[in-house]
């Protein structure tokens, strides 16, 4: 039977909204039950301890990881018909990075939906690959071969690749994993900047005392969804408690959620 | 039938006995060393291992028969057949570690291009026109039936050796096999041990030859192996049924070969190897495919169900389809979706027992986060009674006021 | 100059394409690391072309493509349940599958004497590339003559336009199979169909693996596969240039192997011949030698060159 529409105009309009998404392997849920419905325009972090499903929770959103239960939309639509609009970058240590292309070849793969099999990458597409990777500060190395990049490199590429999408919502998994501090100030940067364009991003973040200052929304999960909304409601003691158990200590926790820097505007 | 019962009992003649034992302890000494190769993620190298033979086996065969005018000496064939095969296996550990091509692309072309190089030798031997060159590819798919007595003696001894082998350093292999980084802080010379585990595959390989031939020998150190992981996860029960499975099998294929005269044993072998697997994936009860998938079935059942009925508490519209046709069939909701009474009821329970869960993982956010509960089994069972009594207070204050 | 029109020609040209076929998917296929996959497909085509002589009495060509399709597609189903289901790591389940398969169809063939019938093990491992001759290849003129080409043996058209067909393939599905190779899940976000291309690439492995089984055997589909592509992946790192290096490796092996089989004992004072595809395998395998040597992006870019004491993986 077809569901009956759905009305409810925040779920319409917001870039992806989940409801009741549940993910398992075997019998032992990696992901259950959670609700988001992520706003427009929002810079948001999805943060939880390891292992509590985060980048699953993407995956079964993006529908790379089967869903046992749930529903996904994107604005409004289901993600089949929207797919054009999410660029997604997946975990560094996802690829094999000793795969035979250039750094320019990756970010070509971003304009993938553009061309169609009988075309040539011409002069505009590679310009455009070009301006990308400049905005990541790589466009001098657009000839080298990508196992030649250093790791915080290889996530810059990786982000060149998601611009060259133009994508309304980009969802990044892990982008400051094992970068440099000079790349993670870069990826922030852009991140933002992104966000001043009225785009909005998702993303999988694993350091707490950063959330402040990089992000706006906040998503806590630990195989639920344990609180969401603005950092300043959202990412509190109690929550953070709930979501890590006995894994954060007292000092830590307060450190984290009092640190005293201008919530990220 | 008779005859298939009468080798089964061993009292098919002395030749076929011993056949029978020997191709028993190939088997169970195939599983055995199988087993650590698949902990270490290797299995196709003996794939490689056994096509290497064929050069050997070859130019063994040329240079016997041009000494003694007769190339079909088991022993010779065998050397012959382990040098070129450990050469086609350092030709892999070589690729695959100092180049940047995978072990896979190594398996791949060592196999192929030293199996090439066999048929080559083949062909030339055909043309030399020397004697015995028809028992040459009996090696290929495997011949026992015009097996000698003291050949069947010679492969029996040598798999009960390294049956022995295996087990006096499964401890060893074990370690290399499951951290091999671990191992070498214990003092193992985690090299070494990975070495002698390829060249007791190597030797495996070479004795069965005779029996499964080349090309399936691969085989019987895969599939026992594969079959005992389906049993146990304890790694020395499942080396144990692997060289049961493995012994069971050439026990099985050599006497069903007896049935009937120019009956290849290598494939019976194989093939009862391969019905002890089916069997085991299909209904092993930890990882057999009906197992799991009814469990599977059961959770996803549970998650539909729960959502429904947590959904039907908060008058929420359901659109899930699934979610639906489980919530009718339990008579909790009738054709038109409306909820009858029992759906009201369960609908309660259900969300009253997940505001308990909610609760608890709110005031014991440790515990909730160790004891990882999901919430779906019913909480009497998961939590103590007065665990849930303090819950239920809380919730419900006795000065009323529920919600 | 007749001899080598009549003889020659032809299993050269069915070797040369059916090498370059090969090396074409084989690039994809060491990238993804699914080398042994064709390994897996070229065995079982035996036991599926046994199995529909069984079924239809005839070695007609149609029957035994069929019948080696369908075991492809068993085996590929089988590997695919054994892994998912069985929770059972890839390699080994291609193990279980292929050799199972394998030894169903000698066990059927031995089983029914296959006397008189013009199959068995030995044919299916290495072909008979040297039988396909042109007898009407009588001189070059021939190769005007409708009807002395109307007398080519038919496996020539068959390997030719599976060639096309597998080269329409990659140039089509290109930006998806490299996109797939390189980051399936990628690939899925930006509706690549990452699964469908895999199992397209799969299909077009089988499709060549079985026409080419029945002109040349198994043993030069395996080394094909594998062989000139691995061999081009440590000359190059662009991909463009790689599937360059690969095709000339393919062609190469094929010609250089199939001279030295047929004039290379002549010319020691041999009065014998070779086989042909065996020597065409063994001369891939030397060219793959000599680029683990020599080739200029040999080495890992993540190695270092020093020496672990930690084995591999």
């Amino acid at each position: 039977m077809k569901p009956p529409a759905i009305h409810d105009p925040a779920i319409l309009e917001s870039p992806l909204a989940i409801q009741g998404l549940t993910v398992s392997y075997g019998q032992n849920p990696v992901v259950y039950s959670v609700d988001f419905v992520t706003p427009p325009g929002s810079l948001t972090a999805i943060v939880g301890p390891n292992g509590a499903g985060k980048s699953t929770l993407l995956k079964a959103a993006l529908g790379i990881v089967r869903r046992l239960s749930g529903e996904v939309l994107v604005y409004g639509k289901p993600y089949a018909q929207q797919s054009q609009r999410i660029a997604y970058v997946p975990q560094r240590n996802s690829v094999d990075w000793d795969f035979p292309a250039t750094v320019l070849d990756v970010v070509t793969m971003g304009l993938f939906r553009q061309l169609r099999w009988w075309q040539f990458t011409r002069r505009k597409h590679r310009d455009t690959a070009l301006a990308c990777l400049a905005r990541v500060g790589m466009e001098s190395f657009a000839d080298r071969q990508i196992g030649q990049l250093s790791g915080g490199q290889q996530q810059r590429v990786f982000l060149a690749r998601a611009l060259a999408q133009q994508a309304d919502l980009t969802i990044l998994d892990e982008p400051f994993a094992g970068v440099d501090a000079a790349t993670e100030k870069a990826i922030v940067e852009v991140l933002k900047s992104l966000r001043q364009q009225g785009k909005t991003l998702l993303c999988v973040h694993h350091d707490l005392t950063t959330v402040r200052d990089y992000f706006d929304h906040v998503l806590l999960v630990n195989v639920r969804r344990v609180a969401a909304g603005p950092v300043d409601e959202a990412f509190t003691e109690s929550a953070l408690q709930q979501a890590y158990g006995g894994r954060l200590g007292a000092l830590q926790l307060e450190r984290i959620v009092s640190v005293n820097s201008t919530p990220g505007a | 039938m008779d005859v298939w019962i009468s080798a089964l009992l061993f009292s098919a003649g002395y030749n076929t006995s011993l056949v029978t034992l020997g191709a028993m302890a190939l088997g169970a000494s195939a599983g055995m060393i199988g087993s650590f190769i698949l902990l270490r993620k290797r299995s196709l190298v003996s794939d490689a291992i056994s096509h290497a033979t064929l050069p050997g086996l070859a130019l063994a065969f040329i240079l016997t028969a041009t000494l003694t005018g007769d190339g079909r000496w088991l022993p010779g064939l065998m050397i012959g057949a382990a040098l070129s095969a450990t050469f086609g296996l350092w030709c892999v550990q070589a690729i695959s570690s100092r180049t940047r091509l995978g072990e896979d692309a190594a398996i791949g072309a060592v196999l192929s291009t030293l199996f090439g190089l066999g048929v080559v030798l083949i062909t030339a031997i055909q043309t030399m026109n020397i004697g015995g060159q028809a028992g040459l590819t009996d090696y290929l798919v495997g011949s026992t039936a015009g097996m000698l007595a003291a050949e069947a003696q010679l492969i029996a001894l040598c798999a009960l050796l390294l049956l022995l082998a295996c087990f006096m350093f499964r401890r060893e292999f074990l370690l290399v096999c499951f951290d091999a980084e671990y191992a070498y802080t214990t003092g193992i010379r985690t090299r070494r041990i990975d070495m002698l585990m390829l060249l007791l595959l190597l030797a495996v390989t070479v004795i069965g030859l005779k029996v499964t031939g080349l090309i399936l020998i691969v085989a019987l150190t895969i599939i026992p192996p594969v079959t005992g992981r389906f049993w146990t996860n304890r790694p020395l029960h499942m080396v144990a049924i692997a060289s049961v499975c493995g012994a069971l099998a050439g026990y099985l294929g050599v006497t069903l070969s007896s049935i009937r005269s120019g009956l290849p044993t290598g494939p019976l072998i194989v093939l009862s190897a391969f019905m002890l697997f089916a069997l085991s994936l299909l209904l092993s009860p930890r990882r057999g495919i009906v197992a799991k998938l009814a469990a599977h079935q059961r959770f996803k059942t549970q998650v539909h169900l729960r959502q429904g009925l947590l959904s039907l508490a908060r008058h929420e519209a359901i659109y899930d389809g699934l979610t639906l046709r489980i919530l009718k069939r339990h008579g909790y909701i009738r054709r038109d979706h409306v909820p009858t009474p029992s759906g009201l009821a369960a609908a309660r329970d259900a969300e009253h027992e997940e505001q308990l869960w909610s609760l608890y993982r709110t005031l014991y956010p440790d515990e909730a986060a160790y004891a990882g509960y999901v919430g779906l089994e019913p909480i009497g069972q998961c939590l103590p009674p007065d665990t849930i009594m303090a819950l239920e207070m809380r919730r419900y204050p006795p000065q009323g006021g529920a919600s | 100059m007749s001899d080598f029109l009549m003889l020659s020609l032809v299993p050269m040209l069915i070797a040369s394409i059916i090498a370059s076929t090969c090396a074409l998917l084989g690039n994809f296929l060491v990238l993804r690391r699914q080398s042994l996959i064709g390994d897996a497909i070229s065995h079982v085509a035996l036991p599926g072309i046994v199995a529909s002589f069984l079924i239809t009495g005839t070695l007609a060509a149609t029957a035994m493509m069929v019948g080696a399709g369908v075991a492809a597609l068993i085996t590929v189903a089988m590997i695919a349940l054994i892994k998912h289901l069985g929770r059972v790591e890839s390699s080994a389940a291609m193990g279980v599958a292929f050799t199972a398969i394998f030894a169903l169809g000698v066990l059927m063939l031995e089983w029914h004497g296959a006397s008189g019938v013009h199959l068995d093990v030995e044919h299916a491992l290495y072909g008979s590339l040297e039988s396909l001759i042109w007898f009407e290849g009588h001189d070059w003129g021939a190769l005007l003559d409708r009807q002395a080409l109307a007398d080519l043996p038919p496996q020539l058209p068959r390997v030719a336009w599976v060639g096309l067909l597998v080269a329409g393939f990659v140039t089509v599905a290109w930006r998806p199979l490299v996109v797939g190779s390189f980051d399936p899940e990628f690939a899925a976000s930006v509706r690549a169909h990452p699964t469908l291309v895999d199992l397209l690439l799969v299909a077009m492995v089988a499709i060549t693996a079985i026409a080419a089984f029945e002109a040349v055997g198994s043993i030069i589909v395996i080394a094909m596969f594998i062989c000139p592509a691995a061999a081009a992946r440590l000359m190059t790192n662009r991909l463009s240039a790689q599937l360059i290096w690969s095709q000339v490796f393919a062609l190469l092996s094929a010609i250089l192997g199939y001279v030295l089989s047929g004039y290379g004992p002549g010319w020691l004072g041999f009065e014998a011949s070779l086989s042909a595809a065996g020597m065409i395998a063994s001369v891939a395998g030397l060219i793959l030698l000599l680029a683990c040597l020599f080739g200029p992006q040999r080495r890992h870019h993540d190695a270092s060159g020093e020496p672990s004491l930690m084995p591999e993986r």
